[in-house]
């Protein structure tokens, strides 16, 4: 009996599914049959058509793209073979017909030399041949053709000329819009890039003086301190791939805090709490140190006297799916208003533009939901955390350690 | 058996896992200790964890119990759940770790760069993971039941309360160093005691009859059957009854039963004199971790044991909260090493259960009359030394098998909720992680409060052919074949492990009892993997078109060292 309410149990959740799947697909917006008058219903059909049509088209034209779209383009014509080609050669044929390819790209060379549509009749010894003739439609994009749409019929149609043009037409702007996309992906490419953060110059002349006022009292000592310098510095040079592991992000902050604790020496403290599972996750190069490197100018700032100490925890916990790293200082803290205007780039920092850099590629990498998390007030402190996804396509870190 | 040292220990363990989980080694370091505080964690420590994970209820009680029962041919069990990680090593962790995936649905859209693919391979991540989950819990309540006389299912509830709170409140943040620590413990609660019934077995004159001749009693024993029973004798036997046998009620009288088979009623005394042979019980209705398919397994075992090895070797890269734990090497050689030291670190541990069972044939055959197998390891120390030594390795032993079932639902519940939290339910955040955890554990505990009896061990090896038969196809041609496309391996998945869960489904139901169409249910594995890689392959090979772009890069992400990756890039 027990058996089988078990059985009974592990039966039904595939099913639940299946229902869940199905209610999904049959949920969407296409029952609109009995809405409207006939010719709202044409409408209707056209559009959905037209819709469907457009996502692939929204990729740009290629051989893929163009298959999923044709068999769409040739229901919104309504001929009986629909060709899409680029350049050189036909990317694809839907319907009757398709022994014309060879013939199609011959007589193209015009229209895909001028960018003007053209309709010919085609030859062919087939007594039986279900197509005689072709309208040409060229896809252009900003006065460059890239392809041509042409459609294929019996018989001569003025109407059919008119509609592939429209449908033309119609294809470009979502070629156009593909450009678009393209562009806008570029253009976040090289956002990334040019964000790919900077070490401060105060960075490097703060180091470079810290290590000089060493070189006669304790000459081994700015020996070292030049070896930090330089692993430092090779690190945040390096030019190979966007992505690091944490593991590497934290051996440069340990550079980079052995150069500031040279500088202040016991006026600055830090305590480390890694959990070891979190290290191999990759983030973006150089996104924790800004805020470490932020952390100890806000620590140490408010307490101008001296003898004033700051005090500085790093915790990297591992949160099932995510990395969460935790920085806090227990400095003079920022007005939060000033501190979201800043993160929103209407005021700009006085020092650097360390936290919105971070958040910004956090953002561009993760999506909006992993901005860092910053919990401020005057007097106060700050507290910033970051959420990592263990796991997110396209992130990869470059390379690993060499040493062990 | 004696209770008062079992209850603390059990008591014990949970503290330990809770006060490890949540502070364990979360020590603040200075600067000074940069190195230390950020060094990854290495092979062996990893191993230890995946191990401690790993070992599961079934492995800890089960396999004694069914070498118990069933004799050496149950040896393909522990034989099965650690070739499983050679498999593993020889075509899967290396790719996987470089994979960058965390989990499986990561794998398939790391690969596959489709979402419905993800989505696909999240609902078998939960639904293995479900399966795996229930006989854990059935594990904790007849462990409770034998040590205390707890209801069955009280077990079970702790532990589903225990792992959610600790998981839900975030205190499995060390989580390598609890299940590392879990599996040492594990390790030392079967290994000394193991060593005190040894030398007691040698005082007792090193009987080596275990598996030659049918058991007998070594004393006068008093037997109380739990469940109904039929037994079968192969001669004459007489035993002092009371309650009811074949429907007549004896009361505390000698009773002369002839050869054939005899129903015993529940409740119902019997007492053994020395040197009876202990009758062979009819399985198949009662509970117990240890029972239930035994039946076709007699009727096909050769069908039988070569669907339990497929299923186990190739069933083990799939398990949900396994994979998880490869994200913690930091690259990929290490991950292979790591997978090295499994094998050592489990099949060490896989010596003491068969033993247990070994001793068990000669000390307690009296076990396979109750139903009780599966409590082998628990009562073998009080049977054979007894008195304070007995109760106090008893104690050990339970304390370890509490570990087992805290660290594997644990890990379990993690990764379920993970993929539950990120795939099924709407939002992120930390509630919702929470909201996961207690929806993952909640299912299991009702059905395994509702479905009382179900044989426990079997629900493992069921979980293990779903397992084979959606995720091997999916991670071995993902990583060894180009030509897999999106499609082929939603198809794949869903004819592979669908159909391996249909037969789970009417295997559970109880639904065919006999006969070769039971026994093609009971085992699906040899069947439904090669129809799983067929799917895959053939539907694969009819959609060439949609082959993912940069499939090319990203197989060479997956095959190439690291090191070289990065030369090769700069």
């Amino acid at each position: 009996m027990s058996g089988f309410l078990a059985g009974l149990c592990v039966a039904v959740l595939p099913l639940l599914a299946a229902g869940f799947w199905l209610g999904r697909r049959t949920a969407r917006p296409d029952g609109l049959g009995g809405l409207g008058t006939p010719v709202e219903h044409a409408t209707f059909e056209t559009l959905h058509t037209a819709s469907l049509a457009a996502p692939p088209l929204r990729a740009g034209l290629t051989e893929e793209t163009a298959r999923k779209a044709a068999r769409r383009l040739r229901t919104l014509l309504g001929t009986d073979a629909l060709c899409l080609t680029d350049q050189k050669q036909v990317l694809v044929w839907d319907g009757v017909g398709g022994h014309h390819r060879t013939e199609i790209m011959e007589r193209l060379a015009g229209p895909l030399e001028t960018g003007r549509g053209e309709a010919f009749r085609l030859k062919c010894d087939a007594p039986d041949c279900p197509v005689r003739w072709a309208v040409v439609a060229p896809l252009t994009v900003d006065d460059r053709v890239h392809g041509a749409l042409v459609a294929c019929a019996p018989r001569e149609s003025a109407v059919l000329v008119r509609a592939a043009g429209e449908v033309a037409r119609w294809v470009n702007v979502q070629l156009e819009l593909a450009d678009l996309d393209q562009s806008r992906t570029r253009l976040i490419e090289a956002e990334i890039r040019a964000l790919r953060a900077q070490i401060s110059p105060h960075f490097i002349f703060n180091s470079l003086a810290v290590i000089a006022s060493f070189v006669r009292t304790d000459p081994e000592r700015a020996r070292e301190l030049l070896l930090e310098f330089a692993d430092f510095t090779r690190y945040s040079f390096r030019r190979h791939g966007d992505f690091t592991t944490l593991a590497d992000e934290l051996h440069a902050i340990d550079h980079y805090l052995a150069l500031v604790r040279a500088r202040f020496g016991d006026r600055l403290s830090v305590t480390l709490q890694i959990a070891p599972e979190v290290l191999p996750v990759a983030l973006p190069f150089l996104c924790l140190q800004p805020l470490v490197e932020n952390a100890v100018k806000h620590g140490l700032e408010g307490k101008a006297v001296p003898a004033g100490k700051s005090h500085i925890s790093i915790t990297a916990q591992d949160a099932g799916a995510e990395a969460l790293v935790v920085i806090e200082d227990d400095g003079a803290g920022m007005d939060p208003v000033l501190l979201r205007r800043i993160l929103a780039g209407e005021v700009s920092p006085s020092g650097g533009i360390g936290l919105s850099n971070v958040d910004d590629r956090l953002r561009q990498v993760y999506g909006d939901d992993y901005g860092l998390v910053i919990e401020t007030a005057v007097g106060a402190g700050m507290k910033i955390t970051a959420r990592l996804p263990k796991y997110q396509p396209g992130v990869h870190s470059a390379a690993r350690r060499t040493e062990e | 058996m004696n209770s008062s040292y079992a209850v603390p220990a059990v008591a014990l363990v949970v503290v330990a896992t809770v006060l490890v989980g949540a502070f364990g080694l979360r020590i603040s370091r200075t600067t000074s200790d940069f190195y230390v505080a950020s060094r990854t964690v290495g092979p062996r420590l990893n191993a230890a964890a995946i191990s401690g994970e790993y070992l599961s209820a079934a492995s800890f009680l089960g396999i004694a119990g069914l070498v118990l029962v069933q004799g050496p041919d149950m040896l393909w069990y522990p034989v099965g759940y650690t070739a499983g990680y050679l498999v593993l090593l020889l075509f899967v962790a290396a790719p996987l770790r470089r994979s960058g995936a965390y989990t499986l649905p990561d794998f398939a859209e790391a690969r596959l760069s489709s979402h419905a693919v993800r989505r696909l391979a999240g609902a078998f991540v939960v639904g293995v993971g479900w399966l795996y989950l229930l006989p854990q819990l059935q594990g904790a309540g007849l462990t409770l039941t034998v040590l205390t006389g707890a209801p069955q299912s009280l077990g079970g509830l702790i532990v589903a309360f225990v792992v959610v709170a600790t998981v839900a409140a975030g205190g499995m943040r060390s989580i390598t160093f609890v299940q590392a620590f879990q599996y040492w413990l594990k390790l030392t609660a079967l290994l000394v005691p193991a060593l005190f019934l040894v030398l007691a077995w040698q005082g007792d004159g090193a009987p080596r009859h275990a598996f030659e001749e049918p058991a007998a009693f070594r004393e006068q024993r008093v037997v109380r059957v739990g469940d109904s029973v039929d037994l079968t004798l192969d001669r004459p036997l007489t035993v002092t009854a009371s309650g009811t046998i074949d429907g007549r009620t004896h009361d505390d009288r000698r009773v002369r039963l002839p050869a054939g088979t005899h129903h015993i009623e529940a409740g119902t005394r019997l007492t053994f004199a020395k040197g009876a042979p202990v009758p062979m019980a009819d399985r198949g209705t009662n509970g117990g971790m240890s029972t239930s398919l035994a039946a076709s397994r007699e009727e096909r075992p050769l069908y039988a044991t070569y669907g339990l090895i497929l299923a186990t070797f190739l069933g083990t890269m799939g398990l949900p909260h396994v994979v998880v734990r490869f994200y913690t090497s930091p690259h990929g050689v290490a991950a292979r090493r790591t997978t090295v030291a499994v094998l050592g670190l489990i099949g060490a541990f896989y010596l003491l259960p068969p033993l247990y069972g070994a001793l068990g044939r000669l000390y307690t055959p009296d076990l396979t009359l109750t139903g009780d197998a599966d409590a082998t390891v628990l009562l073998l120390p009080d049977r054979m030394i007894g008195g304070l030594g007995g109760d106090l390795l008893g104690a050990l032993v339970a304390g370890g098998a509490f570990a087992a079932f805290l660290s594997t639902a644990s890990g379990l519940t993690m990764a379920v909720a993970g993929v539950l939290t990120q795939d099924v339910l709407p939002t992120r955040g930390v509630r919702h992680f929470r909201l996961g955890t207690v929806l993952s554990m909640a299912v299991p505990l009702a059905a395994s409060v509702l479905v009382g009896g179900l044989p426990v061990a079997d629900a493992v090896g069921l979980a293990f052919a779903v397992s084979a038969s959606s995720f091997c196809p999916l991670l071995v041609l993902g990583i060894w074949w180009r030509r897999l496309t999106p499609p082929g391996a939603a198809a794949g998945m869903l004819i592979g492990g669908g159909s391996a869960f249909v037969a789970v489904a009417a295997t559970m139901a109880g639904f065919p009892d006999t006969g070769p169409l039971h026994a093609l249910l009971a085992w699906p594995a040899l069947w439904s993997v090669p129809l799983g890689f067929l799917t895959m392959v053939l539907v694969s090979l009819a959609t060439p078109g949609q082959v993912p772009t940069g499939t090319e890069a990203i197989l060479a992400r997956f095959h190439l060292p690291e090191d070289l990756r990065a030369e090769v890039k700069a």
